[in-house]
């Protein structure tokens, strides 16, 4: 028995080696784990980035499984949901997955682009990271609304219908332009077949590929960290930073505690309440599409109604447009805007934490408000805190050279 | 940094004091999901009521027998009025376009109206119907609807009493200031608000199926998950020992 098993595992050692001479595997794991240094230091924030990588996996399981039973056409697609849910062996579980995948994937992002902006994680030399990763934001919210029109729900059908037509704003060219979106006239059977192509191949290649490029740009410059210094400006005899553990074992095994926690609360969401209050499932969108009645409050799931708001604060539609593509573009200038000496928001000053602060609170008021009906003095609060989005980042850009800053620490506190 | 973290709570906060504050006129039903038999109560009421006009067009008759513990042979004898069989779905015979013509809009199916509207609107609509002026049904809840009050043998018929307020423009309007019954139903009103509630419990139920098993489940799971995180926290406290 003995030599039978000591003869299988060099067997199994030779097949590996046979392996490993034709690709480099072992090598791919030395420089991606075992010897890709990371900072020790870590916190909180820092687990945001692996929970992103999970929540992609996840929509892309349950995403296949979902792909066997749903039904692309306007006449069927909404009963095959239900189908799913009722008929299908596990199919609700499956469903509420993805479902609550795709908002814990934005509340994840979000949290991981504020960890960035906080500690300047996307400053010199990782601009790069930072833009792909808005990349992948980007592509994550067209991923998010072609997938939300494929229940065929009312708001499937009339979040889409206004989406679609704020680029009908565009001058000149905007009319075209929606029915190119559309293939038709209007949200039609037409529209659903190619956002279902768009959401199970198109968009989830370009998100893998772009996943890639953030983490092959991140393994060029180095992981950062929340006392923003480079661990790599100190390094022992063997050129390891003195800062630096192993990715592998000692971020994989936090990462599980991470996740582990991070399912917890995610079982907690698909079991028990998987609509969250409307906010995760919408309940408009249990009624079929109806091309004939307007719902009297149409409004998009929660991750979009900051740029919601944003797009309803701004008086003339074209305008309403243009800033809400702002939002987005001056996310992409973070990197260049912050010109502080110190990267992070330990040793700024109390002014970058203010602004800062003030920044988070428009965000999330703005999101408040994108949800709601739009009364009067929602709408005039919406306009104050459009105001105060934007000129977060020419504050930024103003402030944030001349400021005092903290001396910064020659190791990692 | 301390305090901007209470402040960004503060904000929050008066977020949610608004939007609490825009309450409508809809009771709280106190549906149970997970009481057997009101959901059973509310099925029969619903198979024997709804079920002509409204279809639940997504659900199985099976799928009572399988969620209610009660035998196929059960549910055919007490749900199913025609010789449909024990696993089609609860559909209507009614042509779409004929209920179209004779009540002004095809009825909608009823599978998802507990997830669309939720089980106190429900409760509350069933609760405002009333009898009007023009001679026909109406609905505080939805006024002017075109369907009639199904359960007016329940309930008996009432008429509304209306007085005339002034509003600030000096402007007079008739308002509904209470219910007189002209005619008693077969229940009193605390029996009918059960079977409202009972109805209720059963679109809550019908809506989503799976919910019965879902928390069991969810329990299950999340005892593994606690578990499995302590021993990640052990695991990951034994390897970052020798970190300082």
């Amino acid at each position: 028995m003995v030599k039978t098993a000591g003869s299988f595992s060099r067997r199994l050692t030779s097949l590996f080696n046979w392996v490993d001479d034709r690709l480099p595997v072992s090598d791919f794991f030395k420089a991606h784990m075992s010897e890709y240094y990371a900072p020790k230091n870590f916190n909180f924030w820092y687990y945001f980035g692996a929970l992103a990588l999970l929540v992609l996996v996840n929509q892309i399981v349950t995403g296949i499984f979902l792909t066997m039973h749903y039904k692309p056409s306007a006449l069927e697609a909404f009963a095959s949901i239900e189908y799913i849910m009722r008929d299908v062996q596990w199919g609700w579980l499956i469903r509420y997955m993805h479902s609550t995948g795709a908002s814990a994937f934005f509340i994840v992002i979000y949290l991981h682009m504020f960890r960035g902006i906080m500690y300047g994680s996307h400053r010199k030399p990782r601009e790069l990271i930072w833009i792909f990763g808005m990349l992948i934001y980007l592509t994550l919210m067209a991923e998010a609304f072609v997938g939300y029109v494929l229940p065929w729900g009312q708001m499937s059908y009339w979040g889409a219908q206004v989406i679609i037509s704020l680029f009908g704003a565009i001058p000149g060219i905007g009319e075209p332009l929606t029915e190119w979106i559309r293939g038709d006239f209007f949200i039609s059977d037409i529209t659903l077949n190619r956002f279902f192509a768009l959401h199970v191949i198109a968009l989830p290649l370009a998100l893998l590929g772009l996943v890639v490029l953030h983490l092959s740009a991140l393994h060029q410059v180095g992981s950062g960290n929340p006392d923003g210094i480079e661990i790599k400006e100190q390094k022992d005899a063997d050129g390891v930073p003195l800062d630096g553990i192993p990715f592998h074992p000692y971020y994989t095994v936090k990462d599980i505690f991470g996740v582990c926690v991070f399912l917890t609360l995610c079982a907690f969401v698909i079991f028990f309440a998987p609509d969250v209050g409307g906010l995760f499932l919408e309940h408009d969108n249990f009624i079929p599409a109806n091309p004939l009645a307007t719902p009297e409050h149409i409004k998009p799931v929660w991750y979009f109604t900051p740029f919601y708001a944003i797009l309803k604060a701004i008086p003339d539609k074209l305008l309403g447009v243009v800033f809400m593509g702002l939002a987005i573009v001056m996310l992409f200038l973070l990197p260049w805007l912050d010109r502080s000496r110190v990267n992070s928001i330990r040793y700024k000053g109390p002014r970058s934490k203010i602004l800062l602060a003030i920044f988070v609170i428009a965000f999330i008021r703005l999101g408040m408000l994108g949800l709601s009906g739009g009364s009067e003095i929602e709408t005039l609060e919406a306009r104050l805190w459009t105001f105060v989005y934007f000129a977060y980042f020419g504050l930024l850009w103003l402030f944030s050279k001349g400021e005092r800053t903290k001396p910064l620490p020659d190791r990692v506190t | 940094m301390k305090q901007l973290l209470i402040l960004i709570i503060l904000v929050f906060g008066i977020g949610q004091v608004q939007a609490s504050g825009e309450a409508g006129s809809i009771d709280s039903s106190g549906v149970n999901v997970f009481d057997a038999a009101a959901r059973q109560s509310g099925a029969k009421w619903f198979v024997n009521y709804c079920l002509s006009c409204h279809s639940a067009n997504y659900m199985r008759y099976n799928r009572l027998a399988e969620d209610f513990g009660l035998s196929e042979a059960q549910v055919s004898e007490n749900f199913i009025f025609d010789n449909r069989r024990i696993g089609s779905p609860m559909t209507i015979a009614m042509d779409k376009e004929d209920a179209a013509l004779w009540f002004g809009k095809a009825p909608p199916d009823l599978s998802l109206i507990g997830r669309s509207r939720g089980a106190d609107w429900i409760y509350t609509y069933l609760r405002s119907f009333y009898f009007d002026d023009s001679g026909s049904w109406n609905n505080l809840l939805l006024p002017n609807l075109s369907m009639p009050h199904v359960l007016w043998e329940l309930q008996g018929v009432r008429k509304a009493v209306y007085h005339t307020v002034t509003d600030e423009y000096g402007n007079e309007k008739q308002e509904i200031d209470h219910f007189i019954t002209v005619q008693t139903g077969s229940m009193s009103e605390e029996e009918y608000d059960h079977v409202a509630r009972d109805l209720a419990t059963f679109f809550e139920y019908l809506g989503d199926p799976a919910r019965l098993k879902r928390k069991a489940i969810g329990w299950k799971v999340i005892v593994f998950l606690v578990v499995l995180t302590f021993l990640a926290y052990l695991l990951k406290s034994e390897y970052w020992r020798d970190i300082k």
